[in-house]
Order: structure tokens, then C-alpha cells, then sequence
């Protein structure tokens, strides 16, 4: 029986990044998918990054993973979002070429020492008591394994929808995976169903474009990963048209027909995803809704109508397509459809992704409730490093709320649980002043050095840009001036006789790096961006201060660990429902603890009631 | 280390009302309030003295250090139950040097420090610390089930309102939101800020009900306001001090009026004055009458008219009733006309203030109202600066919201051991 340190299920957004994880950890890596030549198919829309899924996007970079470099090899488009608001709001968005994209991932894992990708369907997995040690593939042959990582994204018990019409699968062309959906029943609990819709895919060539407005990308497009400058491929445009009155009219008449309405799904979609359907029947007053039309890439026609996902028939599709403003002539190539999928309650994990009754098992993506390319790479990468680290004996990686989008996701995810498909936002961030995207490198590559993720190409330019900073902090902040000084060079400061150094005027509105060299000559030889980044740290120092209680607080009680073994059951005077909760999610520290939905003063007083006369043990004053 | 003391039986009248003292210096400072401890955790009957006064025959038990329930040593005073009783000792308390009023559930707290407590006790406390806790949440229900309950809500509604409109145009840029929503922001945060300004406000009256209000007499010289002020302090058997004020010409009466510390100043004569010592004194009336919380004007003769102009709730009163006759309310301070009928007109006043005060007499609310606007105000600056920085009105809003959840009890992370031991009954 060939024997791997990991095994990664699945050649998704997840797996993809967990193979890749695992094997720069430099151990031995199988990635088991049922068709190797659709590794890296990103199956919904087109289009990688944005508000908060941006930041998974530069914290995967970060940690030296795919999605960025392979994105940036893919953009045809670059904007980002929120351009004009703070440096903490804004998100790196590109347009995709699904072609480039799916070629950069297969290419970077083949190039990948000690990964080996084996086409093939996983149909169970051996089991030694509350261990795994291997899969079991469809032909009955068997692959050992340390650690097993499960990203089976749709295909868990995948049904299709068009309409009525229903189709086994986990993608269009695409089997699903049922007989591994059975076993994994018996393994994990909290198993639900969650749905997500895609729209119809179009034909370009038959779209009227001179009648829709354009969307330009940004003219200085700043890049998905670190390492890149410019964009590396021709750049297009994108259109934008929007529904109308008698659109809406059609879809109104066939909700009935439609799969969600039709009463044929009985998962949850997500609120922010809304399908036309959705669309009309929450938002009856609106009579307008954006379509964004998406190319797919530079050598291929199909585009991609952002806004319009659907489940409704395929003649009706075309009907209410072709009401649309430049649509009118247009040639439909694939329906869009609907799909519903098996999710395991997250809970059941724990902060590595390691799912709490099985050693050595980890799930990553949609598997755990999650929306989004972004949000499974993320987890894919993190539990592939996890994994690694297990297959080895060695202690688990954990992200903190405090330190990552990763770590805020992955603690919602486990603490919480999902009631509908889970997607990254900026505001589900806490210290979203401090988490940056142009700051995750600062945040999170030390940590993959640490680790052994990142390589010597990025830790060589990190180290170079952290030495230029800290150069330009010192040089910027030596000296202090009046504010008469300031004055003179043009600086309008407060005349509070506080002295302020270069670096405090920084973000000063109308300051230009004219005035600084007056005050700091050496600021000439400081890099633009170099000074960029000194001005996106200054401008929310003031509003960090008042974070920082509140967030040594949160690291205090991250100190609190509770262990594994600990008795929720027998903590006396917990209601039997902030019990189930307890038992349910698990948390591994009293922070955590705390975040559970209902938990009260009282109930946390208890735990750690529990957990202190469990570390201290007590004097006892003798009785006579 | 702290000596703390706090009344650890429920506030209100009762037959006997426990004071706990804890802490290194509970005994020695105690001693010459005591005259002598009984031995420990026996208890001894004793008359608690205030220099000569005797506040008090209380029970009095001490527990030596590592033989109490907080590991230090205590002394436990069972006084008789009334107000005036325990607020006597607590004010003495107060008084003793490193002692001060413990935080809720700091008791336990050290109790739990000091190793007093093992798992068994703990399990054992749980169903003490569930019927503490449900009492304060019913107590804190009963609170929030009125003016500041709905208030609060109503903020949380308002500051959740702005914090989605803001949250909306960060995180949705690219769909159809609406873009300007900052007059609406600007407006539910203004709200919100006026609101907790009235109630910050408010607390300063629940100052007033610890430290006593002012109430200034003022009038024309000869118009009868010492004879007033020597009637009212003559008919009141609570004068508790007399003394020349400050200011050689104000002088302070302490005096409970109706339940309610009150401090009578009369001041200067007010006319206009050519003598300069005079003038100064007249200044210092007037400035001193403006600080006050009420100021009663008493009229002389005829013709007087008002120095100052008087504010909402400020009483104007005929003098001499005894010789004028006058309509509306008049009093003699020689006769004791209208004196009965001017102390209650005081007394409501104060009173109805008192009350506006009693819904954030705690200091945890206090802090939670002050943080919230300081917060709110960063956000107010940052909306009428120009139009960036939606990110920094967020996250003030965020913080904002989270006192908001503090307020009415709901589970912060902010700072959890403040939190559990806020759970824990004072004094317990």
C-alpha cells in the first residue's frame, strides 16, 4: 500500500491550496481528484478578491500560497475596491481568465517537489478506531496516509436544479460523490444541506455591446499578491446592463417553476447571493437590478452575467434574458442552474480545521458552510498546513480574530456554526483598522517563515521590505518640530506646542512629500511605496490606542485554554442550552468561549470558576 | 493592598443590615470605632463610635486572617437596619485611610485569589452565583424595564441603524447601495449623543443625593434671609455643621431636608455698591448662588427687584410675611409663616431631581455612558470633517454598540473578569 504524510481530497479552490500548503512543509503529498484536468476550474463567476474576500486573498499570499500569484496570472481586469475610502476598506479585485487561472494552479503544483496528483475517486476511508489512516479509492485500492484533508466542495450528495428538472452532480459535467457522503455520515455530525445558484453562461459575440455601459479597470491596477507589480496579461473591459420591468414580469409568472420557489430545494441559500428569483420576491419595489457582464477570458466568448443566477427553466431562462437591455439577440450556452450539497456543522471542528472526533481528519471550503473561492483557499491552505504538522507529531496552527481574516473566519466558523452559506466581509472584523490587505504580509509572513511555508524568493523581498520600513519609520520619526516650523514649510498643525515628527504629519490632509523633504531631506531616497505604507500605518494609529485595551483583554482570555477533556456537563448551574452550545462547538479557550451566541456573565463566571480551581490547586486551611 | 468595605445584606430598610470590611487593615483601623474586638468568630456586642458619637450598638465578629471567607482578614458590623445608621458607618468607613468601597463581587474575587475557594466550593457556589446573577438580571431588568431600559434600546436601535447604513456602503461598493448616507448617520449619531449628554447630566444630580445639593438664599440686605436661614436650621433637628463658608461672607448650613442632604447658603446682601469690600462680597454672592443647584430669591420691601435672574425651578418668595402683605407664597423667618410651605416647595424640586438621577446611579453605567460618548463623538467629528474615513465612523460605532450591549447586560468581550465579577452580588 503506497503511504503519504497527507492526502488531499478534492482539486478545488481548497485542495489545491491545501496540497500545496502541506508539500512546502516538505512533506509527502497525494492531491485525489476525479478529473486532474479540472484542477483550478473556478466554477462560479470569474472573479477572484473584493471586500474582505480581498484579505483572504493577500493573507493566503502572505503565507506564500496560490490563489494571488495564479490570480495575477489570470487578470484581465484589476480594481480595487473602495479606492477612495480608508486603506482598511479597500480589497484587490480582479476579472479572471478561467483558462489562465486553471492553467497557473495545475502548473504550479506539478512544479511542487513531493506533490503528486492522482486522478481518482475517493470512496471511503480506513479507519483504525478514532483515527484515519488512509482512503479507500473507487477501484477498491488503498492509499495510507498521516493526516487526510477533505475539501469534496459541491459534491457531497450534489443535486442540480433547472427548474423541475433535477441532475446527480457536483458541477455541470461532473459526478457527485455519494458513496463518501454516506461513510461520512458516520464520522461527522451536524450535517445539513446548503444551496448556491449560478446564472446562465452567454454567448458575447451574440451581445449588443454598444448598447451597455463599460466598466473599465483601475488605470494604476494594484496587484492580488506581493510579489507582482503589473498586470501580467492583456487587460479587457466589462459591461453593465440592468434588468427591467418586463424581466421581472417574466420570472414573477414562472416562480413556480423555479426550483427554489417550486418547493424541489431544502437548502439554504446565502442573503448576499440573491438569485433573480430572490431578487423579485424580497425586493418587490425595486424595478432594476445591475447585471455586470463578466467576459471569462481573452480567447474565449462565454461571458459570465453577474446578478442574474437562477434556477428557473431553461426556456424561461432565455425569455427573461433576452428582456434585457443588449441581450436581446442573445444565445444562451449553458442554463443556469442550482445546486444543493451536504455541509457538516463546523462546529465540530476545532481551530486547525481538525475535526474533533476523528484524529488526523481536516475539512476545508464548502464542506464547513462556506461561500467563495477565497474563503476555501483560505481554509484549504490552513489545513493543509495542519495537516502536514500532524502527519508529523507536531503542535497545530491556530489564526486569532486579532491577527486575520483566516482567523476571524475559522473562529466564526467553529464557534458559531452557519446557517447559511458563510461569506467574508471587512465588517465581520473587529480590529478591521489593523488587518489590512496592505499589511498581511507584515502580519503573516513571519509566521510562515516560522513555519517553512513561505519560500526563499518571498522571504528574501519581505525581509528587504521590512528593512526599507523600518529605515523610513526611523529616518521620518528622528525629529520633532514646532508647530511654527511645521509652519514654515507649509504644515498647518494645531499650535498646541506639542512637537511632531515627519512621520505624525504624514497623514496630514494637503501634506505632499515636497514639504517633508524640507523638514526630512533624507525622505527623497525613501521609495513611494515605501512611504505609502507608512502613511495607511499612521493614519489609524490614533483609533488603534483605543483598541488595545479591548484587545489584550481578548489575548488574555486566549490564554485561558480549556482542555479537551473538560466537562461542560458537570458544570453546575449552566443552562442546559448554553450546555449544548458548549458541547457543541467546543471552544479551546475562554475568549472563545465568550463568543458563543446567549453565553452570559453567569455562564462564563462558572467556566472559569472551573478552569482556575483546576490550575491553582488551593490552600487548604486545616480544620480543627 | 486595599481594605474594602461594603454593605453585603440588600440595600432598603431592614431589621439588620451587615457591613463586611476586608482587608489588612480592618482590624487596627477598626479599633478605635470598636474600642475592642471580642474573640474571633464570636460575636460581641459594642457601640461604634465617631469621636464622641456613638453611631451605632452593633454585633461586631472578626475573622483572623486564612480563617475568613475572603482568606484576609474581616470584620463584620450587624448595625440596625436604617438608611441613616449604614450610611453613618459607610461614610466613616469611607474616611479611614486605604479603605474604599469594594467593586462588585470583589469578595469573591479575592476570595478566589487567595485560594479560599477549591472546585467543590465552587460547584457548591454555583447555584449561589445562578440565583445572584438571576437577581441581578432581574434587578437589572427591572431598571432597564423603565426610562433608561426603553432609552437604551431605542440608542442601540438608532447606532445599529447607522452602523448598517455605514457598514453597507464599505462592504457592498459595488452593488446597489445608497451612497451618501452620512446626513442620516449624522443625525441618529447626534441623537444618541444628546440623549447620553442628558444622562451624563443626570448622574451629576445622583452626586448631588451623595454629596448633598446647594440651595442658595438671595436677596436685597435686610430682606430677612438670616432670620430665614436660623428658622429653617432651628426647625430642622439634622443640622449636622455650621461654619463660616469658604468665603468669609457665604455661610454653609448642612441640613437633611425631607430625606434629602442639603446644604442652605446665605450669602451677601445684593444691591449695587460704590464700597469696594461690599462689591467684592456681592460678586462672590452672586457667583456662588449661580453654582448652587436652587436659589430662593426672598423679596424685602417693596420695589426689589431680582439681581439675578432666576432660573427653571428657582423659587421667588415674599420675606417678612409678617409685616407685607403679599400675594403668592410669602414666609416670616420671625413668625415661621410660609416656612413649612417653602420647605416642601424645595423639597419637590430637589426631590423630582433626585429621581431623574436614579436610573444610572451605578458607575459601571456612568463609565459605559462616558466611553460610549467619547466614542460617538470621534465619530461625530469624523463625519463633519470632509467625507472620508466611513471605516473609522464604524468602528466607533462598533465600540459604541458594544457599550450599549454592556449597558443592558449583554456579553461583551471587552474585559471578561470585570464582567464575571460584575455578576457576582457586592459584598457577598
Amino acid at each position: 500500500m503506497k503511504h503519504y504524510d497527507v492526502i488531499v481530497v478534492g482539486g478545488g479552490h481548497a485542495g489545491t491550496e491545501a496540497a500545496d500548503a502541506a508539500a512546502r512543509l516538505g512533506v509527502r503529498v497525494a492531491l485525489v481528484t476525479m478529473r486532474a484536468d479540472r484542477i483550478g476550474v473556478m466554477s462560479c463567476n470569474p472573479a477572484i478578491g473584493g471586500l474582505g474576500k480581498g484579505h483572504l486573498v493577500r493573507e493566503i499570499d502572505a503565507l506564500d500560497g496560490l490563489m494571488a500569484r495564479a490570480g495575477d496570472r489570470a487578470g484581465i481586469q484589476y480594481r480595487l475596491l473602495n479606492r477612495r475610502k480608508g486603506p482598511a476598506v479597500q480589497g484587490p479585485r480582479i476579472q479572471a481568465d478561467r483558462e489562465l487561472y486553471r492553467t497557473a494552479i495545475q502548473e504550479f503544483l506539478r512544479n511542487r517537489v513531493g506533490l503528486d496528483i492522482l486522478e481518482a475517486e475517493v470512496s471511503g476511508f480506513i479507519l483504525s478506531g478514532e483515527a484515519i489512516e488512509g482512503v479507500i479509492l473507487h477501484d477498491g485500492s488503498r492509499l495510507a496516509a498521516g493526516a487526510v484533508v477533505l475539501t469534496a466542495g459541491t459534491f457531497l450528495n450534489g443535486v442540480m436544479h433547472v427548474g423541475p428538472r433535477q441532475e446527480q452532480g457536483g458541477r455541470v459535467g461532473d459526478s457527485a460523490s455519494n458513496s463518501l457522503a454516506d461513510m461520512l455520515r458516520e464520522i461527522a455530525t451536524g450535517r445539513g444541506r446548503l444551496k448556491t445558484g449560478t446564472p446562465p453562461r452567454l454567448d458575447g459575440r451574440t451581445i449588443n455591446w454598444d448598447v451597455v455601459e463599460r466598466q473599465h479597470g483601475d488605470d494604476c491596477p494594484v496587484m492580488l499578491s506581493f510579489l507582482n507589480r503589473l498586470p501580467l496579461v492583456p487587460q479587457i473591459s466589462c459591461g453593465i446592463t440592468h434588468t427591467n420591468a418586463a424581466t421581472h414580469e417574466i420570472v414573477r409568472e414562472n416562480l413556480d417553476k423555479s426550483a427554489m420557489y417550486g418547493g424541489f430545494i431544502e437548502g439554504v441559500g446565502p442573503r448576499y447571493c440573491p438569485s433573480i428569483e430572490d431578487k423579485i420576491v424580497r425586493f418587490a419595489d425595486k424595478d432594476s437590478h445591475q447585471v455586470f457582464l463578466e467576459p471569462e477570458g481573452l480567447n474565449d466568448t462565454t461571458v459570465y452575467p453577474n446578478g442574474i443566477s437562477t434556477s428557473l427553466p431553461a426556456d424561461i431562462q432565455e425569455r427573461y434574458v433576452r428582456s434585457i437591455r443588449g441581450l436581446e439577440q442573445v444565445e444562451i450556452l449553458q442554463p443556469g442552474y442550482a445546486i444543493e450539497y451536504d455541509y457538516f456543522d463546523p462546529c465540530g471542528l476545532t481551530r486547525t480545521l481538525a475535526v474533533r472526533s476523528m484524529k488526523g481528519l481536516f475539512f476545508a471550503g464548502q464542506i464547513n458552510g462556506t461561500t467563495g473561492y477565497e474563503e476555501a483557499a483560505a481554509q484549504g491552505l490552513l489545513a493543509g498546513l495542519n495537516a502536514a504538522r500532524h502527519a508529523r507529531g507536531a503542535e497545530g496552527v491556530v489564526l486569532q480574530r486579532t491577527d486575520s481574516y483566516i482567523g476571524v473566519m475559522i473562529d466564526d466558523l467553529v464557534t458559531r456554526g452557519v446557517t447559511e452559506p458563510y461569506r467574508m466581509f471587512t465588517s465581520r472584523a473587529e480590529y478591521r483598522l489593523s488587518l489590512r490587505v496592505d499589511n498581511a504580509d507584515q502580519r503573516l509572513t513571519p509566521l510562515g517563515i516560522a513555519l517553512g511555508c513561505v519560500g526563499p524568493d518571498r522571504t528574501l523581498s519581505f525581509n528587504k521590505k521590512l528593512e526599507d520600513l523600518n529605515a523610513a519609520r526611523n529616518s521620518l520619526d528622528s525629529g520633532k518640530f514646532s508647530p511654527n516650523e511645521l509652519a514654515a514649510v507649509g504644515i498647518n498643525a494645531n499650535r498646541d506646542g506639542v512637537r511632531r515628527s515627519a512621520l505624525d504629519v504624514l497623514t496630514f490632509p494637503d501634506v505632499t512629500l515636497a514639504q517633508i523633504a524640507a523638514l526630512v531631506p533624507a525622505v527623497e531616497d525613501i521609495a513611494p511605496e515605501i512611504i505609502e505604507q507608512l502613511q495607511k500605518e499612521t493614519l489609524y494609529s490614533a483609533y488603534q490606542d483605543r483598541q488595545q485595551a479591548q484587545l489584550e483583554a481578548v489575548r488574555r482570555d486566549e490564554n485561558w485554554t480549556i482542555p479537551v477533556d473538560f466537562d461542560f456537563s458537570a458544570v453546575v448551574g449552566l443552562s442546559n442550552e448554553l450546555r449544548q452550545k458548549l458541547n457543541r462547538s467546543r471552544p479551546e479557550t475562554l475568549a472563545q468561549a465568550s463568543r458563543i451566541e446567549g453565553m452570559t456573565p453567569a455562564g462564563l463566571a462558572l467556566i472559569h470558576l472551573r478552569l482556575k480551581a483546576a490550575s491553582v490547586a488551593p490552600p487548604r486551611v486545616a480544620m480543627r | 493592598m486595599d481594605t474594602i468595605y461594603a454593605l453585603a445584606s440588600a440595600r432598603g430598610k431592614a431589621g439588620v443590615a451587615v457591613v463586611r470590611i476586608s482587608g489588612p487593615q480592618a482590624m487596627c483601623s477598626l479599633l478605635p470605632v470598636v474600642g475592642s474586638f471580642g474573640p474571633p468568630r464570636v460575636a460581641a456586642l459594642r457601640a461604634l463610635k465617631d469621636g464622641d458619637a456613638i453611631l451605632d450598638h452593633a454585633l461586631v465578629i472578626c475573622f483572623e486572617q486564612d480563617r475568613s471567607f475572603t482568606g484576609e482578614t474581616v470584620v463584620e458590623l450587624h448595625l440596625h437596619g436604617s438608611q441613616a445608621i449604614v450610611q453613618a458607618v459607610l461614610a466613616l468607613l469611607g474616611g479611614l485611610s486605604g479603605f474604599r468601597l469594594a467593586e462588585a463581587g470583589e469578595f469573591t474575587r479575592r476570595a478566589l485569589e487567595n485560594g479560599r475557594l477549591d472546585l467543590a466550593q465552587v460547584e457548591g457556589l454555583a447555584d449561589l452565583i445562578e440565583s445572584e446573577t438571576e437577581m441581578q438580571r432581574r434587578q437589572a431588568m427591572r431598571i432597564f424595564s423603565g426610562e433608561l431600559g426603553k432609552r437604551s434600546e431605542i440608542w442601540r436601535q438608532k447606532l445599529l441603524r447607522a452602523a448598517a447604513l455605514t457598514e453597507a456602503v464599505l462592504d457592498f461598493a459595488d452593488e446597489e447601495v445608497p451612497t451618501d448616507v452620512r446626513p442620516e448617520v449624522l443625525a441618529l449619531v447626534g441623537d444618541v449623543l444628546d440623549d447620553l449628554r442628558a444622562e451624563q447630566d443626570g448622574y451629576a444630580v445622583a452626586e448631588r443625593i451623595r454629596d448633598g445639593f446647594e440651595v442658595a438664599i438671595l436677596g436685597a440686605p435686610n430682606a430677612g434671609k438670616s432670620t430665614l436661614l436660623n428658622r429653617l436650621a432651628g426647625r430642622q433637628a439634622a443640622i449636622t455643621s455650621e461654619y463660616a463658608g469658604t468665603t468669609r461672607d457665604v455661610i454653609e448650613v448642612r441640613m437633611d431636608l425631607r430625606g434629602l442632604p442639603v446644604t442652605i447658603l446665605d450669602t451677601a446682601g445684593l444691591r449695587e455698591t460704590d464700597d469696594p469690600v461690599e462689591a467684592i462680597g456681592v460678586a462672590r454672592a452672586i457667583e456662588r448662588a449661580n453654582t448652587a443647584d436652587l436659589r430662593v430669591f426672598l423679596l424685602g420691601g417693596e420695589g426689589d427687584s431680582l439681581p439675578v435672574h432666576p432660573l427653571v425651578d428657582d423659587i421667588v418668595v415674599q420675606g417678612k410675611a409678617d409685616t407685607i402683605m403679599a400675594d403668592g407664597l410669602s414666609v416670616s423667618g420671625r413668625t415661621g409663616q410660609g416656612v413649612d410651605v417653602l420647605v416642601d416647595r424645595i423639597a419637590s424640586v430637589l426631590e423630582q431631581r433626585a429621581a431623574s438621577s436614579a436610573t444610572i446611579t451605578r458607575s459601571r453605567h456612568r463609565q459605559v455612558v462616558d466611553q460610549s460618548v467619547e466614542a460617538l463623538e470621534s465619530a461625530r467629528e469624523v463625519l463633519l470633517n470632509g467625507h472620508e474615513g466611513d471605516e473609522i465612523v464604524a468602528d466607533a460605532l462598533r465600540l459604541a454598540i458594544g457599550f450599549m450591549d454592556d449597558l443592558v447586560g449583554r456579553i461583551g468581550v471587552e474585559d471578561l473578569l470585570g464582567e464575571i465579577f460584575a455578576s457576582f452580588c457586592i459584598g457577598k
